[in-house]
């Protein structure tokens, strides 16, 4: 099966094919299609659908909802996804699966609905308080908007942790072919963890309060423990990297206009690739490393250098790092990337 | 010794293992109304249906002491979190229990949307008119003079307002079962309590709907009394702002039913979402890019979209991607359609190798933009008042003209795309196109013999004029 489908849609079959048993949302722009989408099909399936009175009723009712073991998600966008940073971190400190979808626009404050990427820091380093961290997948086209949506069900479950689309304001709104899922996915049991309201766990406790430190120490260790474990499923693409003399790097929207500046220089005989994390946490650091070895790197982001920031931090060389940034809803046209390369090049010899 | 309740644990761990009183301070409200519920859970045999969810607050270790499912969420989200709970649950007893900072403020939206929407869940209200654990300030249930540690001088109702009388507002919605207040105080009052509580479980066994009860409990310590005046207190000056009594009592009334919605499976759901080919790799194929803009209305979007069908069915990349947002109810809008030989980086065009302007402000904005060698087409009834870049072929054609001729003023789109195949300037195959143009009207088949006249009408006109 495969169809010509908005990148917010591709999230909901996503979510479907994923087997979400509940969904509860604030409408945002240029979020709001997943939740259209979601109305629509939820019901029609024997699903849940809840529009909620705010976003912070949203996250709680997900934190409910996950407490029962079933798999649960919301979608907004920034100043949504702000007021939902409390309750992410209710749900990491209390270790339930959930999905919270971020299509991305223009901050701070309400900014505007255009794509940005300047929530990077808020998705990757944890927005909400406390010693967590949530997963973070960052599709790049129509089809990963769907495939990451399911894979982020997968590691909430895995881990027992939410984990974060990362989407932006284009993938959200662009359309293309995607091809369906074959099968719902298998989700696993519960009934170790989680509340069903039966005999069977009634021991059951969904908390987040440890009063001793002790106890909470040793939570906290836990925590980190299983974040560290959480590396193994880094992922990442690269991109004609072989045999490159410079490596660009993005994610998201970033990546696809980074992705036609490899291809534009190419079609000049100078030799790009393009390296593209598919998990922003965890880190593909081993990816990254192999992917640049010691060439020049051209980082391409929405934002004011939080990514750039980050290839820094999880780099092993010294490699030079250039950067091409824009903000404010505008898009770095491919033009200006091929041109920022160049240039970079050109200072290496 | 006062027997312990049923649906209690044997011991409380909370202050240390193996002991068997409360965390509350002596002369408390809390422990009575715990026991009340707990005798209520038991005796009506719901300790494996029951989800219980705590709060923030004096009342954060429920699940120290009910012998339930239990949950414990965010400071005043306990009634949200119950609605998670229950619509995931739909079968079982779902309690949240409340203190009046808790739902009375942070909370206050939360619990007031829940109770509207009449969720299935007991929310259990501890009105002691004042934030307990924190240390004793104002809640917004104090009362009007109530000294606090943050209205030492007195609730000043000029500057802090009134009491807020949870009950009251709550009865001014449609959707829940009951609502009733009670008070702790005395022996009297809390026989009455007993029986509120175990009807709003009853609601929640049959599965009825949202049930309310307000318990006016006694604070001594924040309130620097004795347990006796604390209670004194609840009854002679909490009573006069907060009157006891059921407010509303719909439980012998029949649940309300949802409106059936037809189920489907995802094969009916998705089944017919097409079933067009991979795209191939083909690297020998230029990339052609798009703009389609004109007025909100024209068909501009959809104009794009049956081009991107056809590539898509003719085994191309491709990618479609509007403009959004405020500027399409009314004024312009445009979308850009890449179509590839290879996946497609970026789905935006930034200089097109072909734009299509249907009105003034876009072909304003966008002809500067098209690339030398690339083609403007444009409604031919617009004045092209503006230089053209150099290489750029025009072509204006007079589609809303076609269109209405043809007995379709609104299909100035289709004339185009009978021009832009006339012009070979899309460069897919002519089935392709016909196949999207026919599916772009599947909901409306009369549409679809009407368009392919305007279709063809537009194809000989451009032929024969601009060919």
């Amino acid at each position: 099966m495969r169809a010509f489908v908005k990148g917010n849609e591709a999230v909901t079959i996503g979510a479907v094919y994923a087997g979400c048993d509940v969904y509860f949302g604030y409408p945002i722009t240029p979020a709001s299609d997943i939740a259209h989408a979601a109305a629509d099909y939820f019901p029609q399936l024997g699903k849940e659908f809840l529009q909620a009175e705010c976003e912070t009723g949203a996250i709680n009712m997900i934190f409910g909802a996950a407490s029962t073991g079933k798999l649960a998600m919301t979608a907004s966008s920034g100043p949504g996804i702000s007021l939902m940073q409390e309750g992410m971190s209710y749900l990491s400190g209390a270790q339930l699966p959930a999905v919270i979808v971020n299509v991305m626009r223009v901050g701070p404050g309400l900014g505007n609905i255009g794509p940005e990427q300047g929530d990077y820091n808020q998705a990757v380093k944890g927005g909400g308080h406390g010693n967590y961290r949530t997963i973070v997948l960052a599709p790049a086209s129509v089809q990963e908007m769907c495939d990451l949506t399911i894979k982020a069900f997968q590691m909430a479950y895995k881990y027992r942790n939410p984990a974060v689309v990362l989407a932006d304001a284009v993938l959200g709104q662009m359309m293309e072919f995607l091809t369906y899922p074959d099968q719902v996915w298998a989700r696993p049991e519960t009934a170790d963890w989680a509340v069903h309201g039966d005999a069977g766990t009634r021991k059951n406790l969904i908390t987040s309060i440890y009063l001793d430190p002790d106890l909470m120490e040793e939570h906290n260790w836990q925590l980190q423990r299983k974040f560290e474990t959480m590396n193994a499923d880094a992922m990442a693409k690269a991109y004609k990297v072989d045999d490159a003399d410079i490596v660009l790097t993005g994610y998201g929207t970033s990546a696809r206009i980074a992705r036609s500046a490899v291809d534009a220089l190419r079609d000049e005989g100078i030799k790009a690739g393009l390296f593209r994390p598919q998990t922003l946490s965890p880190f593909p650091t081993d990816q990254l490393n192999r992917a640049v070895r010691d060439r020049p790197i051209l980082v391409v982001e929405l934002s004011n250098g939080q990514y750039r920031d980050d290839v820094k931090l999880h780099l092993e060389g010294c490699n030079e790092i250039g950067l091409l940034n824009r903000m404010g809803g505008n898009l770095m046209q491919v033009d200006e990337v091929v041109a920022k390369a160049k240039s970079m090049l050109k200072g290496a010899n | 010794m006062i027997k312990s309740a049923q649906g209690f644990y044997e011991t409380f761990e909370r202050r240390e293992p193996g002991t068997k009183a409360t965390h509350f301070c002596p002369g408390c409200g809390h422990g009575i109304i715990h026991k009340l519920i707990a005798e209520a859970i038991a005796d009506l045999g719901l300790q494996d249906r029951a989800v219980f969810v705590s709060p923030v607050g004096c009342a954060a270790f429920c699940y120290y002491y009910f012998d339930t499912g239990n949950v414990a969420g965010p400071h005043g989200r306990a009634s949200a979190v119950a609605t998670g709970i229950s619509r995931a649950l739909p079968d079982k007893v779902v309690i949240a229990y409340q203190g009046d900072g808790d739902l009375g403020a942070i909370g206050f939206n939360n619990a007031f949307q829940a109770a509207n929407r009449g969720e299935k869940f007991a929310c259990f209200f501890v009105n002691n008119s004042i934030f307990a654990m924190t240390g004793g300030q104002m809640a917004p249930t104090t009362l009007p003079g109530q000294k606090t540690t943050t209205t030492p001088f007195g609730r000043d109702v000029v500057k802090a307002g009134y009491p807020l009388k949870i009950s009251e507002v709550f009865n001014q919605l449609e959707a829940p079962v009951y609502i009733e207040r009670v008070s702790v105080a005395d022996t009297k009052r809390i026989m009455q309590a007993k029986k509120a509580v175990r009807k709003a479980l009853e609601i929640q066994r049959d599965g009825k709907g949202y049930a309310f009860v307000e318990f006016l409990s006694q604070c001594p310590t924040n309130w620097r009394m004795d347990a006796l005046q604390a209670a004194d207190f609840v009854t002679n000056e909490m009573e006069k702002v907060f009157p006891l009594g059921c407010l509303r009592d719909r439980s012998d009334m029949p649940a309300p039913a949802p409106k059936p919605i037809p189920q489907k499976t995802l094969g009916d759901l998705f089944h017919s979402s097409g079933n067009g080919k991979e795209a191939k790799l083909d690297e020998s194929f230029r990339e052609k890019k798009f703009k389609f803009s004109g007025f909100g209305g024209q068909g501009i979007l959809s104009l794009g979209l049956v081009i991107a069908e056809a590539a898509g069915s003719a085994g191309r990349f491709v990618s479609w991607f509007p403009s959004y947002g405020p500027e399409q109810r009314g004024g312009s809008a445009s979308c850009s359609v890449v179509i590839s030989g290879r996946e497609v980086g970026s789905p935006t065009v930034d200089n097109p190798d072909v734009l299509v302007a249907m009105n003034q402000p876009s072909l304003e904005k966008f002809l500067p933009t098209v690339r030398p060698g690339g083609t403007l087409v444009y409604e031919a009834s617009i004045p092209l008042t503006m230089p053209v870049p150099s290489g750029v072929k025009v072509y204006a054609f007079p589609a809303m003209k076609v269109a209405a001729e043809n007995g379709v003023p609104k299909a100035a789109n289709t004339a185009l795309l009978g021009a832009l195949t006339a012009l070979g300037l899309h460069g897919l195959p002519e089935p392709e196109i016909l196949a999207a143009l026919d599916a772009s009207f599947a909901a409306k088949p009369a549409l679809v013999e009407k368009n392919r006249k305007v279709y063809k009408a537009a194809f000989a006109w451009a032929k024969e004029n601009l060919g």
